[in-house]
């Protein structure tokens, strides 16, 4: 019996999304955050290093160091380090002039700069402090769930252990204090959890499998969640391939022999995912989450060579497939 | 064009993209290439995955080139008339080495690697991959022992990230954040004296009073290498820019990697860094069919098929062929911004997955054909 693994991911508060390059990642951050809003939870879509692709994506435009609504109950922010600095400051030193003076002044301007893993450090205390009941910035409400779009596997290990780290580095002080808090939480399962996205590609499945493994001993996570994204319908049978392959023996008018090819190769192709599958399926000791290929728009592009509404509706339609699996595994 | 061509006269070849589009097995296609023609080739990668190196034949992870057993390509009937050495970079390791060469004396050596700032930051925070990945390569270049090196950067998000990784750290040594913890009213000083500024007294309560004696250790030992990081810093800097390298970018046809791609030119450019060329890999191949007539192709095929599949095979060619306009309209506008620079090779989108040496030579036998043969190798594939 599968569990509803998507359920179970909802029911968090905060998920890092994170995965091979080019795997998706954002998309499946997207994907799971409309269906979170869906369900009525309100939805925080984060991402970090300045990066702002989901709200482009979503139609909302670029939001910045803001908690931006960009579709009914979800939410985005794109976080920075240096804003996230200064807010913490704030947060640190009631004393407004003494904050101010501190996050002018150059040394520590320096020292935020030259210490290592600090820009991490920083960009997780943000994305906890989203993911509070009791918010810390003033005036503003807690969300039901944080998504955070985080950079790809070797990165994203790095900055998810980025606060245990400080906290054993610091031992005592403010910044022990609270890296210690950020930890506990990243390490309670039933608060955190993190989402691993890959391809049915070897490679892929393989860092998958790293990943997991790598998470496991240090920040001692285990998976929440495995999607696997972009896998493509096999429309035909071994039978039709075979049919397909035989009609290609005898010369036809080109396009019919391109939709053979076309055919044949679509065939190859779904069939070496679904080998992937199975073995990520084998490595991991359970169901991956399956995501299909969402294809391009066939409407033309804008004038801005953007296909902004195509991308939403891939979004949606993501969403949509996310959901079916929820209802897949509950029945 | 061809990959030969784009290499004519370097020895140091730099793919970089962003993550996902075939960089690493691309670097290491270039290698082997490179090297069955005859040369003394390393390739450097960074691969969480190690799964390339496992179809080299090289199970460990290694912090210098190895070579790769000629057999495995003779055994799949490819000639090896150079040498193919690999690489997987640990850039923690690689830190620790750049360390202790470095470092002035034994004592500020064992400092800094003893301290726990570096211990627990040096190999993950980010940047650290795209400098140590330069860093190693800019040895092996003075070393001198290869006729090409070919690195596989790192796959960070922003691909860009991995050229500004000298100048960052040259301007770290040189600004004046390091003085702040190394000259003798800074502050590193005060932590031991008797340090009573306003500024450095928030400090102390908003950061702790051990993480800044660690981090002040931290510093002071590193300290006293500046002057050897940074010259190296600048050397490495110039081998980016040197006329004996060159930078492939690597993309694949979707529309956020060839925007990485075309950024990562212009910055390129803007740094009159060596541009080789681009490789696009996994484009799907545009049948030249004009308007496509579902209908018909259906009605063409049905004697064949039957109708239902007919139907189904004619169906699944508009689909693909969506996908195929949308990569020749990306091509076409990287193209464009690049000014029409038609240093560019097409590789097709491979029916099977690329992960080992038989993938490597399917995507081999592209880059090292002439334009014509590409030509006739996909007719050969689509007739």
């Amino acid at each position: 019996m599968v569990p509803a693994v998507v359920d179970g991911l909802l029911a968090k508060r905060l998920l890092f999304v994170t995965g091979k390059g080019g795997v998706g990642k954002s998309t499946v951050a997207a994907a799971l955050g409309l269906v979170a809003a869906r369900r009525g939870l309100r939805t925080m879509i984060a991402e970090v290093a300045g990066q702002d692709r989901v709200a482009r994506s979503l139609g909302g435009g670029s939001t910045g160091f803001e908690e931006i609504q960009i579709a009914p109950g979800l939410f985005h922010i794109s976080i920075d380090p240096q804003h996230a600095l200064e807010e913490y400051l704030r947060f640190q030193i009631p004393a407004r002039p003494m904050a101010d003076l501190l996050s002018s002044s150059r040394m520590f301007q320096y020292f935020a700069a030259a210490t290592p893993g600090m820009k991490e450090l920083l960009t997780m205390g943000k994305v906890w402090e989203l993911s509070q009941l009791q918010r810390r910035t003033r005036g503003a409400a807690a969300y039901d769930l944080t998504i955070v779009d985080a950079p790809a596997t070797g990165h994203g290990i790095a900055i998810l252990r980025s606060p245990g780290t400080f906290a054993d580095v610091a031992r005592v002080g403010p910044i022990a204090h609270q890296s210690r808090a950020v930890a506990r939480t990243i390490a309670d399962p039933t608060q955190t959890g993190v989402v691993a996205v890959a391809h049915a590609e070897e490679m892929a499945v393989t860092e998958t499998l790293f990943l997991r493994d790598t998470l496991r001993e240090d920040p001692k996570v285990p998976l929440a969640a495995v999607v696997v994204n972009a896998l493509l319908a096999d429309r035909f049978s071994t039978r039709h391939a075979r049919s397909i392959g035989k009609a290609l023996g005898t010369a036809g008018p080109p396009a019919a022999r391109a939709a053979l090819r076309a055919a044949l190769s679509g065939h190859t192709r779904a069939g070496g995912q679904r080998e992937q599958v199975e073995s990520l399926r084998k490595g991991l000791g359970e169901e991956p989450i399956a995501l299909p290929f969402v294809g391009p728009d066939r409407a033309p592009a804008g004038p801005s060579g953007r296909r902004q509404n195509g991308e939403r509706a891939m979004f949606e339609r993501l969403a949509d497939a996310l959901e079916e699996s929820a209802l897949a595994a509950a029945a | 064009m061809n990959v030969v061509d784009m290499l004519e006269g370097k020895r140091v070849c730099i793919c970089g993209g962003s993550g996902g589009v075939g960089k690493t097995t691309t670097a290491a296609a270039i290698a082997m290439g490179m090297a069955a023609e005859g040369g003394k080739v390393a390739v450097v990668t960074i691969d969480p995955a190690r799964r390339l190196a496992t179809s080299l034949g090289l199970d460990e992870l290694g912090n210098d080139p190895r070579l790769v057993d000629p057999a495995v390509f003779t055994r799949r009937g490819m000639e090896m008339k150079g040498e193919l050495w690999a690489m997987m970079l640990d850039p923690k390791r690689t830190f620790d080495e750049l360390i202790a060469r470095l470092a002035p004396n034994e004592q500020a050596r064992d400092e800094v690697l003893a301290n726990r700032i570096y211990q627990e930051l040096s190999g993950a925070v980010a940047g650290s991959q795209e400098f140590t990945a330069i860093a190693k390569l800019y040895e092996l270049d003075r070393e001198g022992d290869y006729d090409l090196l070919v690195l596989d950067t790192p796959p960070s998000r922003n691909a860009l990230d991995f050229l500004d990784a000298p100048d960052r750290l040259t301007s770290f040594f040189e600004g004046r954040a390091l003085q702040v913890f190394l000259r003798p009213t800074g502050l590193g000083m005060r932590l031991f004296g008797r340090g009573t500024g306003v500024v450095f007294s928030i400090l102390k309560r908003v950061t702790g009073i051990d993480l800044l004696q660690d981090l002040s250790v931290f510093f002071r030992s590193l300290g006293g290498m500046i002057d050897e990081f940074k010259e190296r810093a600048t050397a490495v800097n110039a081998l980016l820019s040197d006329r004996g390298t060159t930078f492939l970018l690597v993309t694949s046809p979707e529309r956020e990697p060839i925007e990485e791609a075309t950024f990562f030119w212009r910055k390129l450019k803007a740094a009159r860094m060596p541009f080789g060329g681009v490789i696009v890999n996994r484009v799907h191949h545009a049948y030249d069919l004009g308007d496509l007539d579902v209908a018909r192709i259906a009605s063409e095929l049905e004697p064949e098929l039957g109708p239902k599949l007919a139907g189904r095979v004619a169906e699944n060619l508009s689909d693909y062929h969506v996908l195929a306009e949308r990569d020749r309209e990306n091509i076409a506008q990287l193209a464009h911004r690049l000014g029409g620079e038609e240093r560019m090779i097409l590789v097709p989108y491979l029916d099977s997955d690329v992960h080992d040496v038989d993938g490597l030579r399917a995507i081999h036998r592209y880059l090292w054909a002439t334009e014509d043969e590409r030509t006739a190798m996909l007719a050969d594939v689509v007739a």
